[in-house]
């Protein structure tokens, strides 16, 4: 009997061993191909190949739809427009070589380079940018962006959006193939800037026509008129290429042949990929930066997303009254906050307008360092405006919502922010209530949050893209702030300064005083990324709004 | 036996529709909309897109549009990948989840029988004990720290296999490692607790008396009649394992499609979500069909359509 449980015992064993066999025939495998196909895929020919990780799909390549940071890229990287951002954030030529402006600052005619071709090998013209522009606000199109970005800049957009005017009515019009005519609601000093922008692109009528609702949805049915092409790409594409392309104006200036990416979400595999060489770039999240922030590849990337805390003022009396609101925007230690939570190399904010974003028209200074901190963390002060405001409230104690996002980061987040402020507060309870984003919007509409941890991140190169958040029943307001100076200082700058930038810059610094005086938000932080970047990468710069990298100018650098 | 299977399927199809429905209401019950740059826009603009894609007709109308679309085999079109049909988007990220998923239950629950064998005919010996504890880790550890570990040690240490991704073969050893802890710890377990109680039982006894040998009588009398319950365990894991994980295909970037219905109902895509739910229960529906036929094969004495006498 025991010798007989003990044969099948070497049954099961062999049986195992079996499995483990077949197992392990594999993994030789794996092992000598994994050597040899790293390295053979980067040098057999010569090519000059970059690999770079996604964070996610690209949802839309149709430059009229398009509404999020990987559609952008790789629109930027695919197509160009009227102009390109530099390494500094200045437009240089694109489509364009150059433009003229009326003296009411209403009309602009750009001038088109005549050598541009579409990837099919069609010329760009000035007609391709009308029927673009045309078809972004179009009600019919249901784009986002287009209607977002257009109206009350091009003239007659809100108009044709809202199908009260003919798509023809719509301020923009080819004089002749080359020239293209542009008229604007009011004038738009970063207009410039505007037009390296996704949605500004051109498109190509016959070619998108023909597609139909395929348009956009495979590198088949796609063209291109930037430095690169899109291959190898669908829309639930995992992994795809950018392949330089040949018929771009530009072609010579392009050094890198191919940049891979493919999608990866999960941080840990991300930098094990790239430590295992299959990727030239990896983001650290917050929770490793620790572990690899004396890596040689390590480096911080500067972002220009602002965060703050919004104080609704019609859902809590309390948050009317402006010493409770000053008392809340000094008393959290926004040090420890990115230094210890965050911990990504995320600057500490004291204004609304980020660091190194916009420089003054004169005096090419940043606007950061000419309004400076205009609130920071004071725990005394924030504790005699605590004790002024619930004296002319009449109470002792205070009872706010705070609402916050709910990915990982946001809830340590919003739980440390809870904990300072009912810690440095005395009196005062902090409710959490962290919910996902789509939630988080609806209870911002509906203004049903007292505080609420919320961001933004720019549109457009002015301080316009922010200071504009905060007009009098403003679409984005939604904490019932509301003062009239500030609402006449930017009604100013758009209207009667539009022609006088350094004279709009004026109105914008005092701007951004006034909200702070009222204490409107209360600024965390202003974000970064924390990377692993291989050595090999080079010429990559990062732009302050629309497609995050620029890799027109970008090589391939030794590895060593 | 066809009548049976005749009526089974209309069930099914009675089962299905009962779920579009529920599945379609509570999504409507989700907060926000499936605009994008929904905090962007004005009331106006937002309205205007709203329009264009049939989302301010009431409730009732968008259930009937829909329905109409679902007895052509239209699923819609993807809010969130413009343009993109969802049945473009099911095909191609089905295709690594269910690869996976099958993988892992085939080797999943081929190691675990035989771990539950071991333990039942070595009961309450040293094997009996390690393959508890086997099992017992694999089912209260959670996949994504296996993946982690994996990683970390046949990827990244020891270089056996790729880190991540997707491509050939060996990018699925490591996912598909992960993923058969769960399989084969419920496999063990059961296994071992039914081999327990049918080798004490009488015919097991009256085979022995009969002379016949060890191995047949593991194998062919006391592991037949073992599986039943099992069985019923492997049908729905099955499923919840050929859908895919959204854990696992995240920490090894697989294009699979669990991740996508977790995001699909992240940015309320909502043609995205109905499409991913129908075909997750038809899958589901399915199985319990084939598992109810299996039964018969397996156990004769469980008589499928035998009221008619």
């Amino acid at each position: 009997m025991k010798l007989k449980k003990w044969a099948l015992l070497l049954a099961f064993g062999l049986l195992l061993g079996l499995l483990a066999a077949c197992g392990g025939g594999d993994s030789e495998d794996a092992a000598t191909e994994g050597e040899g196909t790293e390295q053979s895929a980067d040098s057999a020919d010569g090519e000059n190949v970059l690999h770079f990780i996604n964070g996610d799909t690209i949802p839309s390549m149709d430059p009229s739809m398009a509404t999020d940071e990987f559609g952008f890229q790789f629109i930027g990287a695919t197509m160009e427009g009227l102009y390109r951002l530099d390494e500094n954030a200045q437009p240089v030529e694109g489509i364009a070589t150059g433009h003229k402006v009326s003296e009411d600052g209403l009309t602009w005619t750009f001038t088109l380079r005549e050598d541009a071709q579409w990837s099919n090998g069609d010329p760009v013209t000035a007609h391709d940018f009308v029927y673009a522009w045309q078809r972004a606000v179009d009600p019919n199109t249901g784009s986002e962006y287009g209607p977002y970005m257009m109206s009350g800049v091009i003239k007659n957009a809100e108009a044709v959006n809202e199908g009260e005017v003919p798509v023809e009515e719509l301020g923009v019009t080819a004089e002749d193939d080359y020239t293209l005519v542009v008229e604007l609601e009011q004038p738009v000093p970063y207009f410039e800037s505007l037009t390296t922008f996704s949605t500004f692109m051109p498109l190509n009528e016959k070619f998108v026509e023909e597609q139909g609702d395929k348009f956009a949805t495979s590198t088949d049915t796609l063209l291109f008129n930037g430095p690169y092409t899109l291959e190898n790409w669908t829309s639930t594409a995992q992994e795809w290429d950018l392949v330089k392309n040949e018929n771009y104006w530009d072609a010579d200036t392009v050094q890198v042949d191919r940049i891979n990416h493919v999608v990866v979400k999960d941080p840990a595999t991300s930098v094990r990929l790239y430590e295992e060489g299959s990727v030239d770039r990896a983001t650290i999240s917050s929770d490793l930066v620790d572990q690899y922030s004396t890596h040689e590849d390590y480096q911080v990337v500067p972002e220009t997303a602002v965060f703050y805390i919004k104080m609704n003022q019609t859902r809590n009396e309390a948050l009317a009254n402006v010493n409770i609101r000053k008392a809340i925007s000094m008393g959290f230690n926004k040090d420890a906050l990115v230094n210890e939570i965050l911990n990504n190399g995320s600057i500490v904010a004291n204004g609304l307008i980020p660091k190194d974003f916009v420089n003054l028209p004169d005096s090419e200074e940043d606007f950061r360092e000419v309004n400076g901190d205009l609130v920071t963390f004071d725990l005394e002060k924030a504790q005699e405006y605590w004790e002024k405001g619930l004296a002319e409230l009449g109470i002792d104690s205070l009872e706010l919502e705070l609402l916050g996002g709910d990915s990982e980061t946001s809830k340590v987040m919003n739980e440390y922010v809870a904990n300072q402020l009912s810690t440095n507060l005395p009196g005062l309870t902090v409710n959490l209530k962290n919910v996902p984003f789509e939630q988080r919007l609806d209870l911002d509409t509906n203004m049903d949050y007292d505080l609420q941890i919320s961001g933004w991140g720019p549109d457009y190169l002015d301080p316009f893209t922010f200071l504009s958040l905060w007009i009098t029943d403003g679409g984005n307001n939604k904490m019932g702030y509301s003062n009239e100076e500030y609402d006449a200082l930017l009604q100013e700058a758009q209207s009667e300064l539009a022609t006088d930038n350094a004279a709009r810059y004026e109105n914008f610094l005092e701007a951004e005083k006034i909200l702070f005086e009222d204490a409107a938000i209360a600024p965390i932080y202003q974000s970064a990324e924390a990377q692993l970047v291989s050595p090999k990468v080079q010429g990559v710069h990062v732009n302050p709004f629309g497609a995050t990298y620029e890799y027109k100018w970008a090589s391939v650098g030794s590895a060593e | 036996m066809v009548r049976y299977v005749l009526r089974r399927v209309v069930y099914m199809l009675i089962t299905l529709f009962i779920i579009a429905t529920l599945s379609f209401f509570l999504m409507k019950m989700l907060p926000g909309s499936p605009l994008n740059a929904e905090d962007k826009l004005s009331e106006e603009q937002k309205q205007i897109v709203l329009e264009k894609y049939g989302l301010n007709d009431p409730v009732p109308v968008q259930y009937v549009n829909y329905l109409a679309g679902l007895v052509k085999g239209d699923l819609g079109i993807s809010f969130a990948f413009s343009n993109t049909p969802v049945t473009d988007i099911l095909m191609d990220r089905i295709g690594p989840s269910a690869q996976l998923g099958a993988q892992a239950l085939v080797v999943g629950t081929i190691l675990g029988v035989l771990l539950g064998l071991i333990a039942a005919v070595f009961h309450n010996g040293f094997l009996d004990y390690t393959s508890t504890i086997i099992a017992v880790i694999g089912t209260s550890i959670p996949n994504f720290v296996f993946a982690g570990i994996l990683q970390y040690f046949f990827a990244s240490e020891l270089q056996w296999f790729p880190v991540a991704l997707w491509g050939d073969f060996k990018h699925t050893v490591l996912p598909t490692m992960a993923l058969m802890i769960f399989p084969m710890a419920t496999a063990a377990r059961f296994v071992r607790t039914e081999m327990v109680e049918v080798m004490g039982s009488n015919y097991i006894k009256t085979a022995r008396a009969k002379g016949i040998g060890e191995v047949g009588i593991v194998f062919k009398h006391g592991l037949r009649n073992a599986l039943i319950p099992l069985i019923t365990v492997i049908g729905p894991m099955a499923v919840s394992l050929m859908t895919g994980s959204m854990v696992i295909e995240q920490i090894f970037a697989i294009p699979g499609i669990g991740e996508q219905f977790v995001n699909s109902v992240i940015m309320n895509d909502y043609p995205t979500i109905m499409g991913t739910t129908l075909l997750f229960a038809a899958l589901f529906v399915a199985i319990i069909l084939i598992i109810d036929l299996l039964y018969g094969l397996i156990d004769p004495r469980i008589r499928i359509g035998g009221n008619n006498s």
